[in-house]
């Protein structure tokens, strides 16, 4: 019997596991994983840094549903990864890092990239481990992909030695099924709960639902969308919610919080009946604490225990999985002729909505030969691909912009840094989603300043022909954080002014992709026409938009959702 | 308000570090903090003595339920239970206060461990209140070092009828 090593061992475990693509750059630490790749039916994507093939792995776990993995070397190499680990533990996405580390013997005495990276990641991981043993290695990758992928999603890093993975072994003995006793997610909401929540909902005169991206993760579009249309219950996402409820549902009010819809968050502050669904109160969506849904009895439907009560107290908890609890709830709604009888009851409050919804709904004027305006571009985009489309954004302006004035029908389509606000995650966001979905369009809204901080990776869709679509909304400056000067910092613009950059067309040309501009609105559509025709490889469209345009509805920090500015 | 919590963890390296990590990463305080192996050699305990309020402790326990290494949280607040601490301390002596100083331990039920010509090392098991007042009462002939091992807590039996 020929004995395999700890590379071979792992990449076998990988494969047990479904996984198909792997996102990496090789190093010293990890040449035997590299050399056993060389023959394996994995699909590596060599990246250009390993920050990209974090968000890389992020974005593909984010449009496919699948655990994304990545594979990097000791030191440098795993600490490149850090903030892509924190970008996807603060979104809750299935990941798996796969770091090596200097051999067993070594550790501790500052080796040649050495980095003690599972103390470094231990708060931004779900959980981590070092493999001491080879004979551990399968049961820790197994416990890996069933923590990343289980309960509440996340990222887990497996820091590997590299005597560990030149080690052999005879046989490798996977275990089909895993069960940890410290660790049980609870999946089921209780009963008695889910009955509360109901009663509620039923005698509410003006109900709510402000769903997160909990519903994604669950893969509970269908199900919110079902419930909402029984109950006949307006609708509003957070960001990471975007494509849970469809962004052209008649229920559907937009966005709430900071950016929100004026009709958003003017309901969230009225109701008196705030159904959460898979959101945990963000200060970005809620404002001010004391003042957020003040007249509401609060039903907060959560995996995570944590979530709940941690920032806003709730009247109704219920536990469980989203998808789970909203089957139960629409399972135990009353009759048809009873809904109706309820429905009717809401009209005033619907009334009250569609209102709001046309008196303050999302605007901008572009004048036919003024500055390109942003919001113009995007909506050119929903209309050029019919919204369908994947769209990931950068981290600012670009980001607010894409949530307001793209609208997504479809869960997974809008691809976003929500929690952690990762400036550079777009792109190779992007990147990871082409490659989960080749034929898709899948287009990233990019600001001129977050694009450069991961602009390395074009060489990397460039090498895998991916037709990745780069939107730049370039404007010269850090918009958003310019945006707050503006309003906040007497116009002081402090360090935001960036108009020395490269030209993105010839940089496109330089890496070999496609470079187009527009700097007239007559322009943006033939642009966007062109890019949206280049099959075989990145296009780069530089859009040079209005530079004093801001993001509006806006709330300033601290204040309660309904004192917008509206502009 | 403060609070002693039990936590069982499962016995492993860098379980301390989560925990601790946990505390001070969400802003939590610790004011003491003890560990040892349980009867089953792979679970460890952790007594944790912690403080703030009803909302504070309610997330102080999720978050550590949360960790994977963690199998039960437990508070003990507001149940009969039994607090123990131990403390070693080293107490200045002089032919005068000899006598006066073993009188306080003996009153305390306490032991002398260590003696040397110039202190006494003293060892006294008891709950906060027991050990404060006891080092209340060494300070004025001078005390070198203490040592103390943080809290210990285990619930009551139920008792019987």
């Amino acid at each position: 019997m020929t004995k395999k090593n700890g590379a071979n061992i792992l990449l076998e475990c990988l494969i047990k596991e479904g996984v198909d693509t792997v996102f990496g750059f090789p190093g010293g630490a990890v040449l035997p994983i590299y050399d056993a790749l060389y023959d394996s039916p994995l699909k590596h994507i060599l990246v250009r840094h390993e920050q990209g093939a974090v968000h890389m792995a992020d974005g593909y776990a984010r449009a496919l549903g699948k655990p994304g993995v990545v594979i990097v070397t000791s030191g440098p190499g795993a600490t490149n990864t850090v903030t892509g680990i924190a970008t996807a533990y603060m979104d809750s996405i299935p990941m798996v890092v796969i770091t090596g580390q200097v051999p067993t013997a070594l550790i501790g005495n500052d080796a040649f990239q050495e980095a003690d990276i599972v103390g470094i990641t231990r708060p931004c991981t779900k959980h981590n481990y070092l493999v001491k043993d080879l004979k551990d290695l399968p049961r820790i990758i197994k416990e890996s992909f069933y923590i990343a992928t289980t309960g509440r999603p996340g990222p887990v890093l497996v820091d590997i030695p590299k005597d560990v993975l030149t080690g052999t072994m005879n046989e490798l003995k996977y275990p089909d099924k895993i069960t940890i006793e410290s660790y049980q997610p609870n999946y089921k909401g209780h009963p008695g709960q889910i009955k509360k929540a109901l009663d509620l909902i039923l005698s509410a005169k003006r109900p709510v639902v402000y769903a997160g991206g909990g519903v994604v993760l669950s893969n509970a579009a269908h199900e919110l969308t079902a419930f909402a249309e029984k109950l006949g219950i307006p609708t509003t996402t957070t960001l990471m919610g975007l494509g849970a409820f469809p962004g052209t549902h008649e229920l559907f009010m937009g966005m709430l919080g900071m950016h929100g819809t004026f009709c958003a968050n003017m309901a969230v502050t009225n109701t008196d009946c705030l159904i959460a669904i898979g959101a945990r109160f963000d200060d970005r969506v809620t404002g001010k604490i004391d003042e957020f849904a003040p007249y509401a009895k609060i039903i907060h439907i959560d995996i995570d225990p944590t979530s709940i009560s941690k920032n806003v107290s709730v009247d109704v908890p219920i536990v469980g999985d989203v998808k789970d609890v909203l089957k139960e709830m629409v399972k135990a709604l009353p009759q048809a002729k009873a809904l109706k009888e309820h429905k009717k009851g809401l009209s005033e409050w619907l009334g009250q909505i569609n209102e709001w919804k046309q008196t303050h709904a999302l605007s901008y004027k572009q004048e036919p030969n003024g500055k390109i305006k942003p919001q113009f571009v995007i909506e050119k985009l929903y209309e050029l691909t019919k919204g369908n489309a994947i769209i990931t954004t950068e981290v600012g302006q670009n980001q607010m912009w894409a949530a307001q004035f793209f609208k997504y029908d479809k869960p997974r389509t809008f691809l976003t840094s929500g929690g952690l606000g990762t400036m550079g995650f777009g792109f190779p966001a992007a990147i990871g989603a082409q490659i989960a979905f080749p034929d898709s369009t899948v287009a990233v809204i990019a600001g001129d300043g977050s694009l450069q901080m991961n602009i390395q990776e074009l060489a990397t869709a460039v090498q895998y022909k991916l037709p990745v679509k780069v939107v730049i909304l370039n404007n010269m400056v850090l918009g958003m954080v310019r945006q707050w000067q503006e309003l906040f910092f007497d116009k002081r613009y402090s360090h935001t002014c960036i108009s020395v950059a490269p030209d993105f067309v010839k940089l496109a040309d330089a890496y070999g992709a496609v470079g187009l501009r527009a700097k007239k609105p007559s322009e943006v559509e033939g642009v966007l026409k062109e890019g949206l025709s280049v099959k075989d490889r990145p296009v780069l469209m530089d859009f040079r938009i209005d530079q004093f345009e801001g993001v509006y509805p806006m709330v300033p920090a601290g204040q309660p959702l309904n004192k917008m500015l509206l502009v | 308000m403060r609070h002693t919590i039990s936590v069982l963890v499962t016995n492993e390296f860098g379980v301390l570090s989560r925990i601790s990590g946990l505390f001070s990463g969400r802003g939590f305080n610790i004011e003491s903090l003890s560990v040892a192996e349980t009867l089953d050699p792979h679970v460890s305990r952790m007594t944790i003595v912690t403080s703030g309020d009803d909302k504070v402790l309610e997330q102080i326990t999720k978050q550590l339920n949360k960790l994977i290494n963690v199998i039960k949280v437990y508070d003990f607040t507001g149940e009969e239970h039994i607090e123990r601490e131990l403390a070693l301390i080293k107490v200045n002596l002089t032919a005068d206060s000899r006598a006066e100083i073993l009188s306080i331990v003996d009153i305390f039920r306490a032991k002398v461990v260590d003696v040397s010509p110039r202190t006494y090392t003293i060892e006294i098991t008891g709950d906060e209140e027991k050990i404060r007042a006891i080092t209340d009462l060494f300070r004025p002939f001078g005390i070198k070092e203490i040592v103390r091992t943080g809290r210990i807590a285990m619930a009551r039996s139920p008792k019987q009828k």
